[in-house]
């Protein structure tokens, strides 16, 4: 097969220039035209963001979008659980008082998937006219399509602001004792324990104890031992010799390694007390860690390495939770909705929010724009571990509708292995417990 | 009796209307159909939504079917309710008790003359304003393990540390601590209301007859203070039965479910995990067992107003 180039003349260019011209003064759209940002000016939009340092962002800059578009924008932030019953609430009733949402993808993605309350954004995104050239699939991660795609590969939202989690550690206490940051879990183990002092008040490891909170701290160490919640069948595997030995882990870590009164501890409190330079080291979420360089609340400024989750006996996997941008499937301003969704997500957001440490954008060309990096006020160490947990991610909790009831089963089962309870025998009870909630949650 | 003044005709007409239903005046039914409107809309509709939400399978997101008596079948065999109607009762008893000892403790001291008692009155009434989530975040900074005061302060005194509502044994009383805390002062406003009312001529016979404080306590302020006592039992036992925001912004039910009270059962039912037909099911039950002890309660209040009219 051959291909004519088309001899490019002065007469040729001046020709097409004045049909450009022509077509323009007639409305006609050229097919390769930018985004009219314009387009909707005067149009209002309702936006119903969780009040959180990612929705913080958003809210500081959203004069710049209604200058950007001519759009008006009522945005209203509520904490994350308040935020997560209200939208439910009002997308099961059918008229939603918002055209936007800002959704949990690890408790909301299933339950709104199913409910239908969504809006296909597949054509917007492949509409010149609506998307900018730079907002590409394969720019996302893995993890971010995984989530903003519903079970038949339809694009429902946009991936927003992606969790990871990575070992925060005390790199003085590592080195009064001459440990060096462990790379496996055995190593994690020994390390937490040698680091334990309660006559010195300080202790080795901590996360999370309090139920619910607590259940993704072992579906992440379960990934280490080669098992996921729920296999691809559907299947329970909460029960299985693997998720057992990833329960028994977090039972020694919690028992051996961390301060009393762990078992009433959510992220709050193990970041407080991580933060008075007691603890060696501290598994959570990426996102808690600008109060760490801040000198007014934190006492190991410098001191903290950001490290990669350890590699477990089958494999290393950092838990991934994410957070996305949908447009109701009942609002009437879809097109414009859209708008809000992709300038949320645009270059200049996702850098706003790495920068600031609020978040990580799911976009791999912002987290390798070295302009962008540059910017980042958090130490290197935490953008590398940023960067290599996106190379390990995985979603850390099960894509079902009863998330939280999944949490908050299992959850008591690990706070009863801290008081003394049996890992196998308290994960037999919550599986046989939380097995006929999952079987009638996709039944209606 | 006033019958036996009326003529015949007059007691003949008293018969004849007796045993058919009162009539309004239709005059007087614009005044009456607004509040009627409003207590059907506001009591009476919920209700009724509430019990026929009750009998169904419903659940946010997905479709809804009508299961008769099914919820109320699942509630006698769910362990978690029967655990959380206990955690329910263990601290209402508490709540109520503690601070009705401690509230009538000081009303009896505030009750005296001493230095600057109105400023310390002010002073121990004001837990009572505050907002519950608030005197929630500052309790559970005091009460952390490694970081919180209180354990600094028992180290003082050469206690160890604690893990208060860290911990699934001592959580309950640690949010009866708050608690206390905070409806102590309500306690003893009530019976000092009570004491300020007390007329002062039995205990001047008392006195005469040479009774010695306690006799005077026992026989003549506790018997004449009971009624008010009832009065903030009552109001205590009704708030500590609906608590929830101190209970949740501290601890959510945790640890586990130490400290899950039929409240917090019923919310995260309902609204953290979208099953609002058997969160209704709860809700009626929860209901009529408010009813029950408000009517116990309510008759206590009646029999202590009686001993007290008959002076005993």
């Amino acid at each position: 097969m051959t291909y004519s180039t088309p001899r490019a003349t002065r007469r040729t260019f001046l020709t097409a220039a004045a049909a450009l011209g022509g077509a323009t003064v007639l409305g006609i759209r050229p097919t390769l035209a930018a985004v009219d940002w314009k387009r909707f000016a005067g149009t209002t939009l309702e936006v119903n963001l969780i009040k959180s340092p990612r929705g913080d962002i958003l809210l500081k800059y959203i004069a710049e979008f209604e200058a950007l578009t001519g759009m008006k924008v009522n945005a209203e932030a509520t904490p994350e659980q308040q935020q997560r019953q209200k939208t439910a609430i009002e997308l099961s009733s059918g008229r939603p008082s918002f055209d936007v949402v800002h959704l949990s993808y690890h408790v909301q993605k299933r339950q709104f998937e199913k409910g239908g309350w969504l809006a296909d954004i597949s054509s917007f995104l492949a509409d010149p006219a609506l998307t900018e050239p730079s907002l590409k699939e394969s720019d996302f991660a893995d993890a971010g399509l995984l989530f903003a795609k519903d079970q038949k590969g339809v694009q429902r939202s946009l991936p927003f602001s992606v969790d990871y989690w990575i070992v925060y550690w005390n790199k003085e206490l590592f080195a009064q004792k001459g440990l060096s940051y462990p790379k496996n879990f055995e190593a994690l183990v020994a390390a937490a324990e040698a680091l334990t002092d309660p006559s010195k008040n300080t202790y080795g490891f901590v996360a999370r104890g309090l139920k619910n909170a607590n259940t993704p701290v072992w579906t992440s160490l379960m990934h280490g031992f080669g098992m996921t919640p729920i296999g691809d069948d559907g299947a329970l595997r909460t029960a299985t010799p693997e998720a057992v030995e990833a329960a028994a882990l977090y039972q020694r870590l919690m028992t051996k390694a961390a301060p009393p009164g762990v078992s009433g501890f959510n992220w709050a409190e193990a970041q407080s007390a991580f933060l008075q330079g007691k603890i060696g080291m501290w598994l959570d979420g990426v996102g808690f860690a600008p109060p760490m360089e801040d000198p007014q609340k934190s006492r190991v400024v410098g001191k903290v390495g950001y490290g990669v989750m350890p590699k477990g006996p089958k494999a290393q996997v950092a838990g991934t939770f994410g957070d996305g941008l949908g447009v109701a499937a009942a609002s009437a301003k879809k097109e414009a909705a859209y708008l809000f969704c992709q300038w949320a997500i645009s270059h200049d957001m996702g850098a706003r929010l790495l920068q600031a440490g609020a978040g990580v954008p799911f976009r791999q060309s912002i987290l390798e724009d070295k302009a962008v990096r540059e910017g980042v006020k958090m130490p290197g160490d935490w953008l590398d571990a940023v960067v290599e947990s996106g190379k390990i991610s995985r979603l850390a909790l099960p894509v079902i509708i009863p998330v939280t009831e999944f949490r908050d089963i299992y959850g008591v089962g690990l706070t009863n292995m801290i008081g003394g309870g049996d890992p196998a025998e308290e994960l037999a009870r919550a599986t046989k417990q939380f097995q006929p909630i999952l079987e009638r949650s996709e039944k209606g | 009796m006033a019958a036996i003044n009326l003529d015949n005709s007059q007691a003949d007409m008293r018969l004849r209307d007796m045993g058919k239903p009162a009539r309004l005046a239709p005059n007087y039914w614009p005044f009456v159909t607004p509040a009627l409107f409003v207590i059907g809309a506001v009591i009476i509709f919920p209700w009724l939504f509430t019990l026929w939400m009750s009998v169904n399978r419903w659940t946010l997101g997905q479709s809804q079917s009508f299961v008769g008596f099914e919820n109320y079948i699942r509630l006698a065999t769910d362990f978690r309710l029967w655990e959380s109607l206990w955690h329910t009762v263990v601290y209402t008893a508490l709540s109520v008790v503690a601070p009705l000892f401690l509230g009538t403790l000081a009303a009896l001291v505030f009750d005296t003359k001493f230095p600057f008692r109105g400023f310390l009155r002010g002073v121990f009434v004001m837990p009572m304003m505050a907002t519950p989530v608030a005197i929630a975040l500052v309790w559970t900074m005091m009460y952390h393990p490694q970081l919180g005061v209180l354990n600094y302060l028992l180290s003082l005194v050469g206690i160890g540390p604690q893990e208060w509502i860290f911990n699934q044994k001592s959580v309950i009383p640690s949010l009866v601590i708050v608690e206390t805390w905070q409806w102590t002062p309500l306690v003893m406003l009530i019976v000092l209301g009570g004491l300020a009312s007390m007329p002062r001529e039995p205990f001047e016979s008392a006195e005469i007859d040479g009774a010695n404080a306690w006799q005077k306590f026992r026989y003549l302020t506790l018997p004449m203070i009971m009624p008010f006592v009832m009065i903030a039992v009552i109001i205590r036992s009704i708030d500590a039965l609906k608590s929830f925001d101190i209970i949740y912004a501290m601890t959510q039910g945790g640890p586990g479910t130490a400290s899950e009270t039929i409240n917090i059962y019923l919310y995260n039912t309902a609204f953290a995990y979208y099953d609002i037909g058997y969160g209704s099911a709860m809700a009626v039950v929860f209901f009529v067992i408010i009813v029950a002890l408000s009517f116990i309660l309510l008759m206590l209040r009646q029999r202590a107003q009686w001993s007290d009219a008959e002076g005993k």
